[in-house]
């Protein structure tokens, strides 16, 4: 018996020929609250949980000239908010059992709450839900530890070949956009962080109009609605934040090399991509399905790992945000071979781009990217993930409807023609961090 | 609501089926026909547990090998079978198991299973491939361990906590021992482990049962059973003092983990013990208003990580671990003096009965959120069996918490957690650049007058 979420029809010969059983995604009920925010639900009742998402567009990007500060904002909501201590706030969640998390990316600010749905169980993590979400306190003794906490994270960063090659990655792409920015700070500039620099982010960020809301889980509409009032209602109705800014391409290649005492060096090659909503976003998705998206049957994973044995693990993506997010190869290899390790890659790429997939692998990539759809929104953990990104980005509401069918409909011509418009191998970022230890 | 939990588990004709094929392999079948998907799992038993000296890391290099082709399908092409069907798939290795599985549309699953019937027991192990994914694993070891201090760390610690049991091996086993190793040795391990009768096959998604054991016996009912693998006990002598070593390693952090020898639910001749011993984990570590995030992180402001670990189900004796890094105030023996402290105080007083409400009510919570990942619950059931316990335990698991006293908890304590059954690792920052700076933050800035 299947979930009433689920629709299915025959698209017959529309998928390569064959008549196979097609799904779309879980229909989406989307409303704004009273106050602005935008909510996004889809009713699941088979297991008695709620799942909550909310965002907003409050991330690292926001950090100005104070990096850090999205991120200290993030861990701090949970560390006294509505009158109530951190003690008190971990132990509401705690003892019914929820589950909270913050955190900061980029783009955005997120906080998620798992629950069980009785209300014996719900109503607790709720109200301490709302506290975090409306009222952080920022108790100064909280913040100056937290702010330890933030300074010895980054400094353990700097014993971390993968963490060194991130950052310097990001910063030689994106040089003073806002993306090139560490999500975390840089020491000196979260020595530098007030309270009251974290309740003005706050004050400004955390409003209505700048977030979204995520819901599933077992309740009907109804429930959701009321429930989404009562979250919004304590947040100010503010306004939205300004678009971030495009990010420049880059001119020319650069190359930084950064000594690690690691066995293994940590390479990061790339530059910006492409922002959500591009129209090359099908394309390029299936097209680096192909060249390194794809596992064991792309082809960075053939040439670098099966035929020469040089790394456990490499991949290729195009991270879309809401400004050009990166292109990225990426790989870990010991020192002594990461020149050619490299230079594979980067004929790998040259050749994909020069001579495009073939018909075979389009059409396998295209049965692994439709076939598998139903298995990336399989959970409401997947599902509450993809409302809200869906609502943050301003994606149309059936996306997951139509996913399949774009990816299906793109041709190797398109294909082409994308990597040719967004991805550029002579002006790529290339940063090679350690691999200089040989036992 | 522990009732409406459950009731939903049990929903009718979505509880666990359990089969046997004739040559020994079982069949466990859970429904979930929330989405079109199944995951299937083939589990074996072997892992590092299984390895002696000199071949460790064999039973992980043997599971990168099975991707390596048979005659039916050469190198490549299981991968390419499962991708072209929308599925994805991988591998893991792990003390006590091995496992492989595919996630799929629920309608895909026969691909999965004849595929995994032939490299169950027709797997080619070409030498030339053998020599290109030996590396592939040298350098996940790099990745996993040998770049990651505090991972080293505790791949030394297990090594020294251990002196004759089966956990002190990595699962990716000791570099020198992947540079040895040899396709006929993969060969002998493959003949004696790969077998119907050492394996379970785990289906959990929009299945019916009946449908999947008629399917399964007509893959993996035809392979031949092998000669069980008798393994000897490898008991672990009784400790008889502290053990201690430190690591010195590019970092920046120090870092401590303590272990203490514990028995399993498979070891363990009290059954409650273990029991005890997960609701005391869970007192000490069971989220961010449990003792050592508010004491020790966010009261005194000694550490900025700590944790407590501890695995009932493992198949042999295991360890009760606790792990933590200092603040940049704190030296790495005070942090250890504190966990010490928290252990001692655990075996003064009882825990309190809000702190048994939590953790049984976390318990209660994560069984209902487990049901969401179709994989997870594959998983836990897949492990279950596989070391013995059975995949019903999952069932009995949040009946038994809720029968652990505060009195068990603090019994367990004295029992367990004594000085002279204790192995400790210390993490030496080395400097990443040049300097001995680091070397400084080991410094403790005073003596702690621990009661540990």
């Amino acid at each position: 018996m299947k979930a009433e979420r689920w629709m299915k029809w025959l698209l017959g010969a529309l998928l390569l020929g064959a008549m196979q059983l097609a799904l779309a995604g879980p229909a989406i009920q989307h409303w704004t609250t009273a106050n602005g925010m935008r909510v996004y639900f889809v009713p699941a009742d088979e297991l008695p949980m709620i799942d909550i998402r909310v965002t907003f567009a409050a991330g690292a990007a926001r950090d100005g000239d104070k990096p850090g500060i999205a991120s200290m904002t993030s861990r701090m909501l949970t560390q006294g908010a509505g009158g109530r201590s951190a003690d008190e706030i971990a132990q509401a969640f705690e003892d019914v059992g929820a589950r909270i998390g913050t955190g900061a990316l980029r783009d955005m600010s997120w906080l998620s709450l798992r629950s069980l749905s009785d209300p014996e169980y719900l109503e607790p993590a709720l109200d301490a839900f709302t506290r975090v979400l409306w009222h952080p306190d920022f108790p100064e003794a909280d913040f100056l530890r937290n702010r330890n906490q933030q300074l010895l994270g980054i400094k353990a960063g700097e014993a971390s070949p993968g963490k060194i090659a991130s950052k310097a990655f990001y910063r030689a792409v994106y040089g003073d956009h806002p993306y090139g920015s560490p999500v975390e700070g840089t020491k000196e500039s979260v020595e530098k962080l007030t309270v009251d620099d974290l309740k003005a982010f706050h004050r400004r960020y955390f409003v209505a109009r700048n977030g979204v809301l995520a819901i599933t889980g077992k309740l009907t509409r109804a429930e959701a609605e009321k429930l989404a009032g009562r979250l919004s209602s304590g947040l100010e109705p503010g306004e939205a934040a300004p678009p971030t800014p495009p990010a420049p391409a880059l001119k020319e290649p650069k190359e930084i090399r950064i000594p690690f005492p690691s066995r293994q060096a940590h390479v990061y090659m790339g530059h910006p991509g492409i922002e959500r909503g591009n129209p090359d976003y099908y394309a390029l998705y299936l097209g680096n399905h192909v060249l390194g998206g794809g596992g064991f049957t792309s082809r960075l994973v053939k040439e670098v790992r099966v035929k020469r044995g040089y790394v456990y693990s490499v991949y290729s993506y195009f991270l879309p945000m809401a400004s050009q997010g990166p292109f990225q190869i990426a790989m870990q290899t010991r020192g002594s071979q990461v020149d050619d390790a490299i230079a594979v890659s980067r004929d790998t790429l040259r050749r994909f781009m020069a001579d495009g997939p073939s018909a075979e692998e389009i059409e396998a990539s295209k049965k692994n990217i439709t076939g598998g759809f139903p298995l990336r929104i399989a959970s409401n953990g997947d599902i509450v993930e993809y409302l809200a990104v869906i609502g943050f980005y301003h994606l149309p509401l059936e996306y997951l409807d139509t996913f399949t069918k774009e990816i299906d409909a793109v041709r190797a011509e398109e294909i082409v023609a994308a990597f040719e418009r967004h991805v550029h191998p002579d002006s790529m970022v290339t940063v090679i961090v350690g691999g200089g230890k040989e036992e | 609501m522990l009732a409406l939990g459950l009731a939903v588990v049990a929903r009718a004709g979505d509880e666990v089926r359990e089969y046997q094929l004739e040559n020994g392999m079982k069949v466990l079948v859970k429904p979930d026909h929330r989405a079109p998907v199944a995951v299937s799992q083939v589990w074996y038993r072997v892992g590092s547990s299984d390895e002696h000296s000199g071949i460790t890391g064999i039973s992980h290099v043997l599971e990168h090998m099975m991707f390596k082709g048979t005659k039916a399908y050469p190198a490549g092409r299981f991968s390419a079978i499962i991708a072209e069907n929308g599925g994805e798939e991988n591998a893991f290795t792990s003390r006590d198991y091995t496992a492989y599985y595919q996630f799929m549309g629920s309608d895909r699953l026969e691909i999965a299973f004849e595929l995994e019937a032939d490299r169950m027991r027709n797997l080619l192990l070409p030498e030339q491939e053998f020599q290109k994914e030996r590396q592939v694993v040298r350098e996940e070891r790099f990745m996993r361990t040998d770049d990651k201090p505090e991972a080293l760390t505790y791949e030394r610690f297990n090594a020294v906590a251990s002196l004759n049991g089966p956990y002190r091996n990595p699962v990716i086993g000791w570099d020198e021992d992947l540079e040895a190793l040899t396709v006929d040795d993969l060969r002998r391990w493959y003949r004696r482990y790969y077998a119907p009768n050492n394996a379970t096959l785990v289906v959990v998604g929009d299945v019916d049962p009946d449908a999947i054991f008629k399917l399964a016996a007509k893959h993996f009912g035809k392979l031949d059973p092998s000669e069980p693998p008798v393994v000897k006990p490898r008991g672990e002598p009784r400790q008889r003092g502290e053990r201690r070593i430190r690591i010195h390693a590019p970092a920046k952090v120090p870092y401590v983990i303590v272990g203490y020898h514990a028995p399993s639910l498979k070891t363990a001749k009290e059954k409650w013990e273990p029991y005890a011993l997960d609701v005391l984990a869970g007192i000490l570590d069971g989220g961010a208003s449990a003792r050592l995030t508010r004491e020790l992180i966010r009261e005194q402001e000694i550490a900025a990580s700590a944790s407590a670990g501890y695995d009932l189900t493992a198949k042999y004796q295991t360890l009760f671990l606790l792990d933590a890094n200092p603040t940049e105030k704190h030296g790495i023996d005070e942090v250890e003096q504190a966990l010490y402290r928290q252990i001692e105080k655990l075996k003064r007083e009882l825990a309190t009965p809000a702190e048994l409400k939590r953790v049984k009510a976390q318990v209660i919570a994560s069984k209902v959120y487990e049901l969401d990942s179709v994989q997870r619950l594959a998983t836990q059931m897949g492990a279950l069996e596989t070391v013995g316990l059975g995949w019903r335990l999952m069932e009995d698991y949040p009946e038994r918490i809720k029968a652990v006293t505060a009195e068990q908890v603090r019994e367990v304590a004295r029992k367990y957690l004594v000085d002279k059954h204790r192995t400790v690792a210390v993490l030496v920052p080395e400097s990443v650049d040049g300097d001995a700076a680091a070397d400084k933050a080991m410094k403790s800035k005073k003596e702690s007058a621990g009661e540990g």
